[in-house]
């Protein structure tokens, strides 16, 4: 453990963002409601539509969603990093106790890096082709730490070596496009951790990374995590991902929960059929060869004009009269687990080692 | 130009909807583009009419009128600085200096599209070849060359003739064009030689002229459609730039010389610069316009294939 | 490496062009119709004397010589710092010190009117791309295109008269060297400055608004903005850099176009450039020296173009390495 300061004057031993306060919540995030809709064209499109949630300091929740879920679009919602115009957002975030949702942009702005915090996707479009790497490091801890250029590049060196990267004094001073995929995304996490933030954003960390160097870098995530006691929202189209590493699964469908459920209950007990339909179509190794793979057929409806029922009800293979009609609440029956169907599976009816997840 | 490296991801396309981005130009015609097409078409209509509109003579002078400022009765612009009608003046003079630029730009693109059809079509040798001569020509600044030619061919001596002034000052302008215009065309012909149905002409045994009139050359021809209308707007204000270094037209009326002969009077009689300068300032304006209307809908034609 | 042998390729075209552009005003005294002597010395006398003069002036211009010969003595000349002479009734004057003294006047235009240019149009086109869709940059588009359409004759003979003249707040011609004095060289250079500058703003300002309304959607920019750091750092810090490609290329190939292209701003605020040179020579029908000073301007605009090819690679350096790469 080496030695970082903190805003809070955290003790010489303590690893970065492990803060010391008077009140530790349990509770660090509680999302109520929020609805994000972006005015286009098109119309307005309801990316977000209703979705509540909670989090808790160090724990990891996972939100699926195939592309157009509006899991992204939660995600930044959660932490307020919208486009300025044609977007219209409402509901309740409490982070730490305080509501931020209505928060200005300065005091937004103080909060991204220090307590909040975003991996992005694509680590190299995410960032700066022009700027070298230690300058992308060390640009937060001197904004909003105030370290002055010796320190700031410690820290900085210190970062990189706890994300694992080699020669760190090397790396600072190159480029992004010098460095390969995986080394990119270990410098993302490390700017994002920059700071200390208690709550961090994954957005499909491993999607743009070849499958050897995916594995790395979701035990580099779970590592910092722990170190740090940081809580995470991982964001991803890929079951496969979350279905070690998170505590709580949140699925998204269409702008909306459609399932949520502590990991450890859900893939034994899944009740939406849409839940379902995802864990067949993930490929495994034990499956007879020439077996065609298991999508999904259809599309995503249109977040401009959703239709009047259920929104997964045009490709549910259950479908029933109801489910186009009416649209289906989320509702919860075992503590900890909701789902949002008419007519949910029963628990066991799908089990998780039958489909060969773990 | 940029080499960008991007890992294909099977990943969520952009989810965020781009902010509001460009603001012009439109692909729809809207309040300025019908405004330009209203300008620019009266005044060709005016332009071709002019001898038989009812207009006083522009070359007679009016002494009542000598640098009398708009609206007076029977002259509606005033007069100049020998009391020759404005009013008749602007319009025989957009018959010059549209005629010299329209030409000047058409004989620009028989040439340089022509070229530019041919090296990108047939690339190798003759490309470089003619990219080299493209270049050769870029490398002297545009009003430069323009001067020095029309200098060399049409001022060398007090006798030459006003017929010649127009054609030497029309070919200058129209060499000028034809680098700029080339390599446009010849970047088109490029892409477009690419495609499949180019081969598929080449295997059914097709000449290369055939090819490149018939398949090429109608691809390549809205994208510099857009080139062409600006330029007409380059010559036009060149033609003026021409005429205040004392090497235009002289005998008749154009806005370029209207202006250089009105500079004098700048202090007393400002509408005699004015006028055509406004005149010009219009149809610059409408004619820029356009090409960006022309080059934004066809750029996106482009883009989707 | 390969970036050397890119570089090396181009400068083997730079030199293919200088040849050509070179030969072509070499000649172009002999394009002149009839007999370029007559043109330089239009004396109608027929005595013994003059047509001495005229064979002797055939002579130094090599007028007798095939065209290879004429343009390697041009050359030889030229490289030798023999640039030609003017033929007055008054004697030869050689050309080389009116060009001394125009040249440097040229570039201090250039260079005052590109800054004066830069200056307004970068904070304008990065305004722009931050509010893009509010008034503020509807309105600054449009000024933009409207300024565009001007000529910059009618800009320049309305500065000169109503800023010049009619308000009197600047002289509205003529020239002091800054030496002389360095506040009378900057108020008579302000007109003529802005005079260049104006269209230049515009396509400036238009071309980083674009780029930079492309950059601001990158992921980058997200990413930056989600370190909390302020948005003018964002916007001034991160996004301007790579955003600044097209402006500088543009920018730099307006250097070599400025040098010739301010001809008419220069005859009309009467600046001792290279373009009034020109202009002079040509009203003057002093050849010789037009052949000079267009080869000068031309020389010069190869070199700018091919310096700013070569200062791409340093701005950005993904395509140093791309080149590298290759």
């Amino acid at each position: 453990m080496t030695t970082y300061p903190s805003p809070s004057g955290a003790t010489a031993e303590a690893p970065v963002g492990f803060r010391l306060s008077r009140r530790m919540p349990e509770r660090l995030l509680e999302v109520s409601d929020l609805r994000t809709a972006f005015r286009t064209p098109g119309g307005l499109v309801r990316a977000v539509d209703g979705v509540s949630l909670t989090l808790d300091r160090g724990r990891t929740l996972g939100i699926v969603g195939e592309s157009g879920s509006g899991k992204s679009v939660l995600a930044r919602s959660i932490m307020g990093l919208l486009p300025k115009r044609n977007v219209e957002r409402s509901g309740r975030i409490v982070y730490d106790g305080d509501d931020i949702a209505g928060l200005d942009r300065k005091r937004r702005r103080d909060l991204w890096g220090t307590e909040l915090a975003m991996v992005f996707q694509d680590p190299m479009t995410a960032l700066n082709p022009v700027q070298r790497i230690g300058a992308q490091i060390t640009e937060g801890l001197r904004f909003h730490l105030d370290m002055d250029r010796q320190s700031s590049r410690e820290n900085a060196l210190a970062l990189l070596r706890s994300v694992g990267i080699p020669e760190p004094e090397r790396r600072m001073r190159q480029y992004p496009h010098e460095l390969s995929g995986g080394m990119r995304q270990r410098i993302m996490i490390a700017v994002a951790l920059a700071c200390g933030p208690r709550l961090l954003f994954a957005d499909e960390p491993t999607t743009a990374l070849d499958v050897t160097v995916q594995a790395q870098i979701l035990n580099l995530l779970a590592s910092q995590q722990r170190e740090r006691a940081m809580a995470m929202v991982l964001v991803t189209h890929d079951l496969g991902v979350v279905a070690g590493r998170t505590d709580d699964i949140a699925v998204m469908y269409a702008g909306q929960i459609v399932e949520q459920a502590p990991t450890s209950r859900l893939f034994g007990s899944v009740r939406m059929p849409y839940t379902e339909a995802l864990l067949r179509s993930i490929p495994t190794l034990d499956q007879p060869r020439g077996r065609p793979l298991q999508a999904i057929p259809g599309r995503p409806p249109n977040l401009a004009s959703p239709p009047k029922g259920c929104r997964f009800a045009a490709r549910c293979p259950y479908a029933q009269d109801r489910c186009r009609k009416e649209a289906p609440p989320l509702v919860e029956d075992q503590p900890g687990h909701a789902y949002r169907c008419w007519y949910p599976l029963q628990p066991g009816a799908v089990s998780a080692t039958a489909i060969g997840v773990n | 130009m940029l080499v960008h490296e991007t890992e294909t991801a099977a990943a969520e396309p952009a989810v965020l909807p781009a902010e509001e981005i460009e603001t012009a130009p439109t692909r729809r015609l809207g309040v300025f583009g019908w405004f330009s097409i209203l300008w620019l078409g009266g005044l060709t209509l005016l332009a071709l009419l002019a001898p038989i509109l009812p207009l006083k003579d522009p070359d007679q002078t009016y002494l009542e009128i000598v640098r009398k400022p708009p609206i007076q009765p029977d002259h509606f612009l005033g007069g100049d600085g020998s009391g020759r009608d404005m009013l008749s003046r602007v319009i025989w003079g957009a018959r010059t200096s549209l005629t010299i630029s329209v030409s000047a730009v058409l004989l620009g693109l028989l040439v340089g599209g022509l070229l530019g059809l041919v090296a990108g079509y047939h690339r190798g040798k003759l490309d470089a070849a003619l990219t080299t001569l493209f270049n050769v020509l870029l490398s002297i600044p545009a009003l430069v060359l323009s001067l020095s030619l029309v200098a060399v061919f049409a001022n060398s001596d007090e006798s030459v003739s006003n017929g010649r002034k127009l054609t030497v000052l029309i070919a200058a302008l129209a060499i000028v064009t034809v680098p700029i215009l080339g390599r446009i065309t010849r970047a088109s012909a490029l892409a477009w030689s690419e495609r499949e149905f180019v081969k598929a002409a080449e295997v059914l045994g097709a000449s290369h002229g055939r090819i490149m009139l018939r398949e090429v050359l109608p691809n390549v021809a809205p994208a510099i459609m857009s080139i062409a209308l600006l330029g007409v707007a380059v010559a036009i204000v060149a033609e003026g730039s021409l005429a205040l270094l004392g090497v235009g037209v002289t005998e008749v009326a154009s806005w370029g010389n209207m202006i250089a002969l009105g500079r004098s009077d700048l202090a007393r009689a400002p509408h005699i610069v004015a006028i055509p300068s406004i005149a010009i300032f219009c149809t610059v304006l409408a004619l820029n316009y356009l090409g960006d209307v022309v080059r934004a809908r066809f750029d996106v034609r482009e883009a989707a294939l | 490496m390969g970036l050397v042998r890119e570089l090396g390729k181009r400068f083997l075209g730079l030199i293919l062009v200088l040849f050509l552009v070179t030969l072509f005003t070499a000649l172009l005294i002999s394009m002149v119709p009839g007999d370029p002597v007559d043109t330089l010395l239009p004396v109608s006398d027929s005595s013994p004397e003059v047509a001495a003069q005229k064979e002797e002036l055939r002579h130094e211009l090599n007028l007798d010589d095939s065209l290879p010969e004429r343009y390697a003595a041009w050359v030889n000349d030229f490289v030798h710092g023999d640039f030609g002479n003017y033929y007055r009734t008054s004697g030869a004057d050689p050309v080389r010190a009116h060009l001394a003294d125009a040249l440097p006047v040229s570039l201090q235009l250039m260079i005052y009117s590109q800054i004066l240019a830069l200056l307004v149009a970068i904070p304008l086109g990065v305004i722009s791309a931050y509010r893009a869709g509010t008034l503020f940059d509807k309105a600054a588009n449009t000024t933009a295109f409207a300024l565009l359409a001007v000529p910059n004759f009618v800009l320049g003979l309305a500065l000169a008269y109503y800023v010049g003249v009619w308000l009197g707040w600047l002289p509205p011609s003529g020239y002091v060297p800054f030496g002389d004095d360095a506040v009378e060289h900057i108020r008579r250079m302000i007109l003529p400055a802005v005079t260049l500058a104006a269209a230049q703003v515009a396509v400036y300002m238009r071309l980083l608004r674009s780029d930079m309304v492309q950059t601001l959607q990158e992921d980058f920019i997200q990413m930056a903005r989600s370190k909390g750091i302020s948005d003018q750092r964002v916007l001034w810090r991160h996004a301007l850099r790579p955003s600044s490609l097209t402006l500088l290329t543009v920018a730099g190939l307006n250097v070599g176009t400025l040098i010739g292209g301010a001809v008419i701003v220069e005859v009309l605020f009467s600046i001792p450039g290279l373009g009034t040179s020109i202009a002079q020579a040509i009203f003057e029908r002093q050849y010789v020296a037009l052949q000079t000073f267009v080869a000068v301007l031309a020389i010069l605009y190869v070199l700018v173009n091919f310096a700013v090819d070569v200062l791409y690679t340093v701005v950005d350096p993904r395509i140093r390495h791309a080149r590298a790469r290759n």
